[in-house]
């Protein structure tokens, strides 16, 4: 019979850090091998104090280089160990060969990320170059939009990433500074609570299993690697079900409910917001103003980026007239920014489609205003009164 | 070689769950020509055996004799027909 787990919370004054740290103490991971880089050392520093007062039973790795670290991650839990770390920016790039490597050995590793732009010039503030760039590396991405949701998602991510049906990595993220250094209200879950939702992990070909020897990693030349990139791209697939599935039973425990996105006032909406991360906040804010004079407008707020949750993504756009994407990272020399481009080619079947614009803002940390997303909105309504999209690229917050 | 498998009956993570394996990997599929020794010309001097990167001469030391290739691992570089010194070793296309 299931234990029935009474409910218990409590509520603590956390940054996005504080709570991140906090989960993974009440995750108890076998192995975390990290490397500080601002705005993430934070998190690490404090997981680092649980470790050095013996609260948690992690044997913590401290590195060379994120590099080292994902790694260490990498032997960890090819090994057999639950595995966690965190980064952030140059760290995440630094690791970019090895993300790849996690993703094709299967090994469920669980990452927090925290958003910060990458050099140069050099910046420690918050926008999505990072993770963007590690998109296409085989990894679950999930956003957060506020401390809770970082804490949140990094719960779900260990049982998404452990999976059968899975067996990925997850990157969780959070808006460098914005989120991983603001003091926020966080509902945090009782230990043993947590404990039970990720439940006990269970290797699949441990290293240390001495009695089945196996091989990780060998070489994989014309004849098998596509045969394999292919089951890789069914396991990801595979993934938005399960990542639906934890985020309601995650809800049934907390009252807390998860999807791969969330839609705001969108029912009756003309014209929408498209926004990752803690902008989502600052849309609702601005949805909430506009909703006040009449404008019938909405946001859809994607959370699982990686894999895309396309056919979600058309049924909550294709009703509307207008819809205004923001994007809080650059594709060089690309047709607008990642999230506008995907946005763009998973509406392109349908017979009728809004018109849509893209939103470069908040590059290097530049602060995001309730205004500025008021005139994305009100820049497509005027577009679809034209009728054309004349302009594909718009900029918020950009001095001319 | 073994019939190819498909994607969905592959392993997850392209992992080796059987131990020593290795030696059913047949490298010499790789191979675009083959060589052919002529034993009327051969002197059995044994220059490709020491030469041959591969291990891939096979050679009878109580006869001192060169016996042939192992096709299953020459992949058919021809150093053994460039350094013959009685040009007893021929590489023919393979097809």
């Amino acid at each position: 019979m299931a234990k029935v787990m009474e409910l218990k919370t409590r509520v603590l004054g956390l940054n996005g850090n504080a709570a991140v740290a906090y989960a993974m103490r009440q995750i108890n991971p076998d192995v975390v091998a990290a490397y500080p880089i601002t705005p993430q050392t934070d998190c690490v520093e404090r997981f680092a104090e649980y470790v050095s007062a013996g609260l948690v039973d992690t044997e913590f790795v401290t590195v060379e280089s994120e590099h080292s670290a994902m790694s260490a991650c990498i032997g960890a839990a090819a090994a057999g160990g639950r595995v966690m770390t965190a980064t952030a920016a140059n760290g995440l790039a630094l690791m970019w060969e090895v993300l790849y490597i996690a993703a094709s050995l299967r090994l469920p590793i669980v990452m927090m990320v925290t958003n910060r732009a990458l050099s140069g010039n050099i910046n420690i503030h918050c926008d999505h170059s990072d993770t963007m760039g590690a998109r296409d590396a085989g990894w679950i991405q999930l956003f957060s939009e506020n401390a809770q949701e970082a804490y949140d998602n990094i719960i779900q991510a260990v049982r998404i990433a452990e999976d059968l049906n899975v067996r990925l990595p997850v990157m969780v993220t959070q808006d460098g500074f914005i989120i991983s250094h603001a003091v926020e209200r966080v509902e945090v879950l009782d230990d043993e609570l947590v404990q039970n939702f990720v439940g006990p992990y269970k290797p699949v070909y441990p290293l240390l299993d001495l009695a089945h020897p196996v091989t990780y990693g060998p070489l994989d030349l014309f004849d098998y690697y596509f045969e394999h990139k292919r089951s890789q791209i069914e396991a990801i697939d595979n993934s938005f079900p399960i990542i639906k599935k934890v985020g309601k039973e995650f809800g049934k425990v907390t009252g807390r409910t998860y999807d791969l996105l969330e839609t705001y006032r969108l029912e009756d909406a003309e014209y929408a917001v498209v926004a990752l991360g803690s902008t989502c906040g600052t849309a609702k804010e601005a949805v909430n103003v506009l909703r006040e004079r009449g404008k019938k407008v909405g946001l859809l707020k994607i959370r699982c980026f990686r894999p895309f949750p396309r056919k979600e993504i058309a049924a909550a756009l294709l009703p509307l007239k207008g819809v205004a994407v923001l994007d809080r990272s650059v594709s060089f020399g690309g047709f607008g920014g990642p999230v506008f481009t995907e946005i763009r080619s998973a509406l392109y079947d349908a017979p009728s489609r809004p018109l849509m614009m893209d939103f470069f803002y908040g590059l290097g940390g530049r602060d995001i205003y309730p205004e500025d997303i008021e005139k994305a909105l009100q820049t497509i309504e005027s577009v679809v009164q034209k009728g054309t999209v004349e302009e594909h690229i718009g900029y918020l917050g950009l001095r001319e | 070689m073994s019939k190819l498998k498909g994607w969905k009956e592959l392993v997850p993570g392209g992992i080796i769950t059987e131990a020593g394996n290795a030696r059913q990997y047949k490298t010499g599929d790789w191979r675009t020509e083959r060589p052919k020794v002529d034993k009327e010309k051969c002197i059995n001097c044994f220059f490709c055996w020491a030469y041959c990167p591969d291990g891939s001469v096979i050679v009878d030391a109580d006869k001192g004799i060169m016996v042939g290739f192992d096709y299953d691992h020459c992949k058919g570089c021809g150093i053994c027909a460039s350094v013959c010194p009685a040009k007893a070793i021929d590489m023919i296309p393979e097809r």
